[in-house]
């Protein structure tokens, strides 16, 4: 019967694609979990190599491609959630019409659970929790302790690999037993020495006690300690040393594991993305795939769809970089502040459900960092004019600021400073939205593959 | 003229950029030439009620809100008291709101909050009240509207003759049944409307930040108008997203 329903909604999708109205990313998966609720346990079963589930507030559409970038180059091709759709309808729409021996999907925070119950996959990578969109996930720490459930129910029959440098998903290891594999940053020379003054992780999971930090990389992403009931960060498999970080052109490291050291040169900016390659390449060592063959392949890698992503429109070239939540902004912000020469903006800020409906965050979020470095900056999106408060309120000088409320009317604006950089800040439907435009406007790609 | 903040628990009670309420009255007062003088005040440090014009508190993790409730209890009371009694602004918004009460409740548990206004937040079954909000308010004999996002899983509810800060338009406001929102007695201000709160709402910073003036400075001051373009259509974005639900 899988296969009759499959087939269904497997021609639903072609005929949305082919009427152009957007890639049909979730529809067929929709359409197909109608007919049968368990497509999902059904065709995952069919996977012989079986499944790996990516999940982390940031980084884990960049990770899971990461992956797929090291599977494709050791000759195996998974079924991949690739244009980011990471509910349970993104996961069918993928097992629907993509074939292959193993499954790699990314899976949204809150849906892990159900997804891991369903795939009953060997293996699950756990990035790092921040806040974010309140309203639909709640409390970071909630959402720890139902990682923290799932670990314990699947312990002995998935392998987990931890960021180590994360003390709410560390903490997992409690309960995800010996299988467990864990990635880190070693080297001291990129961190700060204090905790953003809005950090998700103060306390000790073990005891509650507030932790001490030595350092901190990215958010509370850092090494600490609890003074109170001894915890430590576990000490990495995985780990990065000797950090190069040039500007918005990408980053280099050593990584030491127990295959021995490889030198990492990578074509993505930022310590967020340092992460997400250890995240990378200690995840294919669960899967057999050595090291060195993993960075190789990480080396020639092009940027993933909206984390970076470059686009030339006449005289200007048009990087894209998602934000959607103080910690992932506040990198973006950073590693643009790394530019040498004055950066002209377009930020996109939607209030839609997949964007969270509460703009709160952006308050959250260092725009400080960058004031004195902007040229000119647009502001669209349905709360576009929020947004350009919170620029104002960071003492961005407000004649360069502009509010174009209509997101199709704002990337002329944008490009009207003329030749040179021109840095796109999206959340995630304003993305969507840019893409849309771009590909209408200047025949860029179509985002979603099948 | 100066205006002397005090920020409680900044390290546990940010959750929903509480900052942005802190920022947005700095710079309102920097551009004015009001000298504005911030201080924390955090786990188990005491405070002087007489140093400062207007106390802010926010929202914060389930285990970070209970933690404070105790420290407020045991530390901070009566210096609270007397900062009220003496006409300080009190701003309380969210977890840092049920915390005025006399108790709420986290899951079975009911836990002893300061008890500076007649309110007590309960649990009830039934979702958490998300979504944007907005309702009207009347400080002055003027009709105005606060707009922004609401997000508590505790209903709370005002003894008899304990006046809300407004009315609710649309949203849950403080319970989802009796269309109050927020409580208001005299310079104390308790609401569930963060977003933050005073960014979506400049005429309630400018409240707040003459009130704060006046008890500082003992007599009636005159704010000077600033250029709010911006201001008013955040009010206007943040109005609209509340009344399209």
């Amino acid at each position: 019967m899988i296969r009759l329903k499959a087939a269904v909604a497997r021609l639903l999708g072609r005929l949305i694609r082919l009427t152009g109205k957007g890639g049909g990313t979730t529809l067929p998966g929709r359409m197909l979990l109608k007919l049968d609720p368990n497509a999902v346990d059904k065709l995952g079963a069919r996977l012989s190599g079986g499944s790996t589930l990516i999940s982390a507030t940031n980084g884990k559409t960049t990770t899971a491609s990461m992956l797929a970038v090291i599977l494709e180059g050791a000759g195996r091709i998974p079924v991949h959630n690739r244009s980011g759709s990471n509910m349970n309808w993104g996961v069918a729409t993928a097992l629907l019409e993509q074939s292959g021996e193993e499954g790699l999907f990314e899976v949204d925070e809150a849906w892990l659970a159900e997804t891991a119950a369903r795939l009953d996959p060997h293996t699950i990578f756990l990035g790092n929790l921040f806040r974010d969109q309140l309203d639909r996930y709640g409390e970071t720490e909630t959402l720890a302790d139902a990682w923290l459930d799932l670990a314990r129910e699947r312990s002995g029959s998935t392998e987990f690999v931890l960021n180590a440098d994360d003390p709410l998903v560390a903490d997992i290891g409690r309960a995800s037993g010996p299988g467990t594999t864990y990635y880190g940053i070693e080297d001291r020379s990129p961190a700060v020495p204090e905790l953003q003054h809005a950090s998700d992780a103060k306390n000790c999971r073990v005891c509650g006690a507030e932790l001490t930090y030595e350092r901190a990389y990215v958010g509370h992403l850092g090494h600490y300690h609890c003074p109170s009931c001894g915890m430590e960060r576990p000490k990495p498999e995985v780990s990065a040393h000797d950090v190069a970080l040039d500007g918005m052109t990408g980053l280099s490291a050593r990584i030491e594991t127990p295959e021995g050291p490889v030198v990492l040169d990578l074509p993505l900016p930022g310590l967020y993305n340092l992460y997400n390659a250890l995240g990378a390449i200690a995840t294919a060592r669960v899967l057999g795939i050595d090291p060195e063959a993993a960075v190789e392949s990480l080396t020639s890698m092009k940027a993933v769809f909206g984390r970076v992503e470059r686009i030339q429109i006449d005289q200007t070239e048009l990087s894209i970089l998602l934000i959607k939540n103080p910690a992932g902004a506040n990198e973006v912000l950073r590693t643009l502040a790394l530019e040498r020469d004055p950066v002209d903006l377009w930020i996109g800020l939607n209030d839609r459900i997949a964007d969270g409906r509460d703009v709160s965050w952006i308050w959250d979020a260092d725009f400080e960092e960058l004031g004195d470095r902007v040229r000119s900056v647009v502001c669209t999106g349905t709360r576009a004019s929020e947004m350009a408060l919170r620029l104002k309120y960071a003492d961005w000088p407000a004649e360069r600021i502009t509010v174009v409320e209509k997101l199709d009317r704002s990337l002329e604006r944008a490009l009207e400073p003329g030749p040179g950089r021109l840095f796109a800040l999206p959340t995630y439907t304003a993305l969507l939205e840019l893409r849309q435009l771009l590909a209408e406007r200047h025949d860029a790609d179509r985002y979603w593959q099948v | 003229m100066r205006l002397r903040l005090l920020s409680l628990y900044p390290d546990q009670m940010n959750i929903y950029a509480d900052r942005g309420n802190l920022t947005f009255i700095r710079k309102r007062c920097e551009w004015r030439g009001i000298g504005f003088e911030l201080t924390s005040c955090g786990l188990g440090e005491e405070f002087d009620p007489g140093g400062h014009d207007l106390i802010y508190m926010g929202g914060g993790q389930d285990r970070d809100q209970k933690a404070v409730a105790g420290d407020l209890v045991r530390v901070k009371r009566g210096q609270m008291f007397t900062a009220r009694d003496d006409g300080a602004v009190i701003l309380a918004v969210c977890g840092g709101y049920q915390l005025l009460g006399r108790s709420y409740q986290l899951e079975g548990e009911r836990i002893e909050g300061l008890g500076l206004a007649g309110l007590e937040t309960v649990r009830e079954s039934g979702p958490r009240l998300i979504g944007p909000v907005a309702i009207t308010v009347d400080l002055d004999g003027t009709e105005r509207t606060l707009a922004g996002f609401e997000n508590h899983g505790g209903r709370t509810y005002l003894d008899t003759g304990c006046e809300p800060l407004g009315r609710v338009r649309s949203g849950h406001g403080n319970n989802g049944r009796d269309g109050l929102e927020g409580v208001h007695d005299r310079n104390l201000f308790g609401t569930y409307l963060h977003g933050p709160l005073l960014p979506k709402n400049a005429w309630l910073a400018d409240h707040l930040i003459g009130l704060a003036l006046e008890h500082h400075h003992g007599g009636p001051v005159e704010l000077e108008p600033l250029p709010d373009e911006l201001e008013s259509a955040a009010h206007q974005s943040a109005l609209r997203a509340a009344e399209a639900g």
